[in-house]
C-alpha cells in the first residue's frame, strides 16, 4: 500500500500493515542462522515496492526473497555467496547499499570529497590571514577622510 | 457557490500577488515610499483572499460536499468531523494550498510586524515572496484545483485514505509546512539583500527569528512524522531514509547550518556571502522537496515522463527560483564586504566548522536520494540507495558533528584557547566515561558501537551543563551570584544549551531502540502467552468492535511484568468499509522512556494469530529530545537581543510576541 508517500505529506507511510513482513512460519530454527537472514533482508530491496528492504515489506515477492535468502543459507552460503547470488539474478538494484563501481563513484566519492575540500578550503583562508586582531582593521581611503574630518570637527 | 467563492479568492489573491510582485520593486528602487507601502497592504490582503479560500474548500469538506472533485475523493459523509477538517490537506489538491495559506501567512507577518525594517527592504522582501507565492497560486490555479466541480454530484463520497485517518494528518502536515515554507521568509530577506547589495548585521538579527521559527516548526514537524510512521507502519521503525523523509531532512540540516552562520553574522557582521548562500539554499531544499513529492518522480522516473503537467510546473518554479537566486548570488555577491576577522580557533572558527559538517551532511543526503533518479534517466541504470548507505555515510559525519559540538559555545569569540575548552570539558569526559561502562556492563558487548554512543550522548548532555554552569557560575560561587547571573544569561544562551541537550537525548533514544530492541514473532492462540524482557504477554481473545466508518477486530492481551498484572494491550485491524482497506493498529504501552510495541499478523487456519512483538528501550526519547530542541528553539526566540528597540504598540506584542521580527 503506498500511503503518504504518494499523497505526499513527506512522511514515510509506505507500508501499513507491514505488520505481516516476517511471519513466524518462515523463521529458521537456528537463532544465528536467522539473525543472518534478518541482517541481510536489511540490505536487500523489495523490487517492487518503493525503497524498502525485504525484511519490512510484505509484498509477496518480499516474501519470495526471504524465503530465498534463509534457503541459501541453510544451505552453508555465506552472506558474500547469498548478495552475490542475488545480485547476479536481480542486478545491483536489489542492494540498498550500493557497490563502489565507476557508476556509483559520484555517489560514494562525492560527500567525502566535499568534506576534504572543505576543510582544506578553511585552512588555506585561515593561512591566507594569519594576522587578525593583533592589528587595528585598515581602514579605507574614504573611513580615513572621514575620520580626519571627524577629528577636525572634534578640535 | 462557496467552492466558486473559494477559487475566485484564490483568483484574487494571485491579481494581488503579481501587483506585490511589481510595485513595491519599482517603489524601492525610486524611493517613493507609497509604492513601498502598498506591499505591506497587498501583503495582509493576499492571507486574507487566501485564508477565504482555505475556509471555502473546508467548509466543503465539512459539509460533504461531494460535487466538489477532491472532497468526493478524499472525504466520506461518515467520517468524523476531525478526519473531515485534516482531509482538506490530506490530498494533493488541498496540501498545495496549506502550502500557499502559510506561504502568505508569513508574508502577511513579516508586512504586520516588519515596521522597524528599512522602507525599501521590506518592499523588496514582500515583493519577493509575493514572487513565490504568485507561482505557486498560478500552479494551484492551473493543474491542481481544488474547487474542480464534478457534473454530477455523487451521494457519496470515496473517503480518506484510511492510513491518513490519525491524528498524525492534524499535527504532522501543518508543523511540517510551517518549518518549510518558513525558509522563504530567509529566502526573500537573501535575495533582497542582493538585490541591494547591502547587508549587515542588522539584517542578520531580522532574518534570524525567522529562521529560528521556521527551524523549530520543521524540528518537531519531522519528529511527530517520525512518530507517526512508528506507531502507524507497525514495526517499530521510527526513520527509513526514504526520499520523501530525506525531502524534509536537508531543508533541516541547510535551515540548521543557516541559524548557526545568522549568529556569527549577527555577532560578528562575518560569513555574509555564505549566510546568504545558505538562506538561498534552505529554501531550494525545501522546493526541491516540494518537487520530489508533488511531482511522482519518486514513485518512477516513468511515471512522471507519462504525466509531466504538475512536475514540469514545479520544475519551472523550481528552476526560476533556484537558479535564479544562485545567479543573482553569483552577480551581486563579490558587493557585500566582509566583516569581522576571526582566527581559526574560535567561537565563529567552531561555527564555520558546524557549517562545513552540517553542508557536508545535507549533501550525502541530497547525494543519496537523487542519485539513482539522475543514473536511470541518464544511463538507463537502476541502482538502490537505502538506509544501510546513509547509515554508512551520514552517521559518522553526525557523530563527529556531535563529538565537537560541546567545544563550541565554550570557545571565546575572534580568539578562542582549545586546551582551556578541553579542560573545562572535563567533567562532561567524566560523564561520558562512566556512561559507556555503564552501557557496557549493563548490556554487554552484543554491539560494541552502542556503548560509546551513549558515552557520546551523555557527554554532549554533560557539555550542554558545563555551559551553563561555567557561564552562571554554579559551584565556584555563592548561590545568590549564581541565580543572579542565571537570570542574567540571554535566553539564547539557555536556548543553545537546551537544544544541544535534546539531539544527545534523541540520539540516545535511536541507540537504544535501534541496538537494544527485542521482538518476538509468533503465533498465539488464545490463552496462550508469550514473553519479552520482562514482560508476559497472555492472548485473551478476539472481540468484534465497529467505529464510525469502518469495523474492527480487536485482539485483547493482558500483560505482566513480574507475575503483577500492569495493563491491557488491544492491538487491532480495522476494515474500512468505502474504500474495503485494511489497516493495521499497533498497540503501544509506554513503560518509562521504553515502549511495548505490539502488532499483529494473519490469522491462521487453526485459530491462532500471528503476532509481532517488540520490547524498544528509550525509543521515546527519540521525541522527547526533538521537543527538547524545540524548546530550546522556543528560548532563544524569546531573547531580549531580538526584540530589543521594537516600535510595537503592546497589543500587538500580545498577540504573537514569538513572530516577532527582530527589530
Amino acid at each position: 500500500m503506498r500511503g503518504l508517500a504518494a499523497i505526499g505529506l513527506f512522511v514515510a507511510l509506505l507500508a501499513a500493515g507491514a505488520a505481516q513482513a516476517v511471519t513466524p512460519d518462515e523463521m529458521l530454527k537456528d537463532p544465528a542462522l536467522e539473525a543472518r537472514a534478518r541482517a541481510l533482508s536489511g540490505e536487500l530491496r523489495c523490487m517492487v515496492c518503493q525503497n524498502q528492504s525485504i525484511d519490512d515489506s510484505e509484498a509477496p515477492l518480499a516474501k519470495d526473497l526471504r524465503l530465498l535468502v534463509r534457503e541459501r543459507l541453510t544451505q552453508g552460503d555465506s552472506d558474500r555467496q547469498v548478495l552475490d547470488f542475488l545480485v547476479a539474478r536481480y542486478g545491483n538494484f536489489v542492494l540498498l547499499r550500493p557497490p563502489v563501481e565507476w557508476q556509483t563513484l559520484l555517489l560514494w566519492g562525492l560527500p567525502p570529497l566535499a568534506l576534504v575540500a572543505g576543510l582544506i578550503g578553511l585552512v588555506m583562508a585561515a593561512r591566507r590571514r594569519p594576522t587578525f586582531a593583533a592589528e587595528p582593521p585598515v581602514l579605507s581611503g574614504d573611513e580615513q577622510k572621514k575620520l580626519a574630518a571627524l577629528a577636525k570637527a572634534g578640535e | 457557490m462557496i467552492p466558486e467563492l473559494g477559487h475566485y479568492a484564490l483568483v484574487l489573491a494571485l491579481a494581488l500577488g503579481l501587483i506585490q510582485s511589481v510595485v513595491p520593486v519599482i517603489g524601492a528602487r525610486g524611493h517613493d515610499a507609497a509604492l513601498m507601502r502598498l506591499g505591506t497592504s497587498t501583503a495582509l490582503m493576499q492571507f486574507f483572499f487566501v485564508a477565504l479560500s482555505f475556509l471555502a474548500l473546508t467548509i466543503s469538506y465539512v459539509t460533504s460536499d461531494f460535487s466538489v472533485a477532491s472532497a468526493f475523493e478524499n472525504s466520506h459523509s461518515m467520517m468524523p468531523l476531525i478526519y473531515k477538517i485534516t482531509s482538506v490537506w490530506g490530498n494533493h489538491e488541498g496540501s498545495m494550498l496549506l502550502w500557499v495559506l502559510i506561504l502568505s501567512l508569513f508574508g502577511a507577518l513579516v508586512a504586520a510586524f516588519g515596521g522597524n525594517l528599512p522602507a525599501t527592504l521590506k518592499a523588496n522582501v514582500l515583493a519577493v515572496q509575493s514572487w513565490i507565492a504568485s507561482a505557486f497560486y498560478l500552479f494551484i490555479l492551473l493543474t491542481s484545483n481544488p474547487f474542480l466541480r464534478l457534473p454530477q454530484a455523487p451521494a457519496e463520497g470515496r473517503d480518506l485514505n484510511p492510513i491518513l485517518q490519525d491524528i498524525g494528518l492534524a499535527i504532522h502536515p501543518p508543523l511540517l509546512y510551517l518549518g518549510y515554507v518558513g525558509f522563504s521568509i530567509a529566502f526573500s530577506f537573501a535575495i533582497a539583500a542582493l538585490i541591494e547589495g547591502r547587508i549587515d548585521a542588522a539584517w542578520a538579527r531580522w532574518v534570524r527569528p525567522w529562521t529560528l521559527a521556521a527551524w523549530t516548526f520543521l524540528t518537531v514537524g519531522i519528529a511527530m512524522g517520525s512518530y507517526w510512521a512508528y506507531y502507524t507502519l507497525g514495526w517499530g521503525g521510527f526513520w527509513f531514509w526514504d526520499p520523501v523523509e530525506n525531502a524534509s531532512l536537508m531543508p533541516w540540516l541547510a535551515g540548521t547550518a543557516l541559524l548557526h552562520s545568522a549568529v556569527v553574522m549577527e555577532k560578528r557582521n562575518a560569513l555574509k556571502v555564505w549566510t546568504i548562500l545558505l538562506a538561498i539554499l534552505a529554501f531550494s531544499l525545501s522546493l526541491i522537496g516540494t518537487f520530489l513529492v508533488r511531482s511522482g518522480v519518486l514513485t518512477s522516473v516513468h511515471a512522471f515522463a507519462s504525466d509531466p503537467t504538475r512536475g514540469v510546473f514545479i520544475l519551472i518554479i523550481l528552476v526560476g527560483f533556484i537558479g535564479g537566486g544562485l545567479t543573482l548570488f553569483a552577480w551581486r555577491a563579490s558587493t557585500l564586504k566582509q566583516g569581522g576577522l576571526f582566527a581559526p580557533v574560535s567561537r565563529e572558527g567552531a561555527l564555520v566548522f558546524n557549517n562545513l559538517f552540517l553542508t557536508t551532511a545535507c549533501l550525502t543526503v541530497f547525494v543519496g536520494t537523487l542519485y539513482p533518479l539522475a543514473l536511470e534517466s541518464l544511463a538507463g541504470e537502476k541502482i538502490s540507495v537505502g538506509a544501510p548507505f546513509f547509515n554508512l555515510t551520514f552517521g559518522p559525519l553526525f557523530l563527529v558533528l556531535m563529538a565537537l559540538m560541546p567545544f563550541g559555545p565554550l570557545l571565546a569569540w575572534k580568539r578562542g584557547n582549545i586546551l582551556g575548552v578541553a579542560q573545562r570539558l572535563m567533567a562532561a569526559y567524566a560523564v561520558g566515561i562512566v556512561a559507556l561502562a555503564v552501557a557496557f556492563a549493563v548490556e554487554g558487548t552484543q554491539s560494541v558501537l552502542a556503548p560509546f554512543g551513549v558515552g557520546l550522548a551523555f557527554y554532549v548532555m554533560a557539555g550542554a551543563v558545563v555551559d551553563l554552569t561555567e557561564r552562571t557560575g554554579l559551584f565556584r560561587m555563592p548561590l545568590g551570584i549564581v541565580a543572579k547571573r542565571a537570570a542574567g544569561l540571554p535566553r539564547s544562551t539557555w536556548g543553545t544549551a537546551v537544544a544541544h541537550f535534546g539531539i544527545a537525548v534523541t540520539l540516545l533514544g535511536i541507540i537504544g531502540a535501534g541496538t537494544w530492541g527485542t521482538e518476538r514473532i509468533v503465533a498465539l492462540k488464545p490463552s496462550q502467552t508469550v514473553s519479552l524482557s520482562d514482560y508476559d504477554l497472555t492472548f485473551d481473545g478476539m472481540i468484534a468492535r465497529s467505529g464510525p466508518n469502518y469495523s474492527e477486530q480487536v485482539a485483547r492481551f493482558t500483560v505482566k511484568s513480574g507475575g503483577a498484572t500492569i495493563g491491557v494491550m488491544q492491538p487491532s485491524k480495522r476494515n474500512f468499509i468505502a474504500r474495503d482497506t485494511s489497516t493495521n493498529e499497533a498497540a503501544l504501552m509506554t513503560r518509562g522512556a521504553g515502549q511495548l510495541y505490539l502488532s499483529l499478523g494473519d490469522t491462521n487456519p487453526d485459530g491462532s494469530i500471528a503476532i509481532r512483538l517488540y520490547y524498544k528501550p528509550l525509543v521515546m526519547l527519540i521525541w522527547l529530545g526533538a521537543i527538547i530542541m524545540m524548546v530550546g528553539g522556543a528560548l532563544s526566540l524569546s531573547d531580549r537581543r531580538l526584540r530589543v528597540g521594537a516600535p510595537k504598540p503592546a497589543n500587538k506584542s500580545a498577540i504573537k510576541p514569538t513572530l516577532q521580527p527582530a527589530e
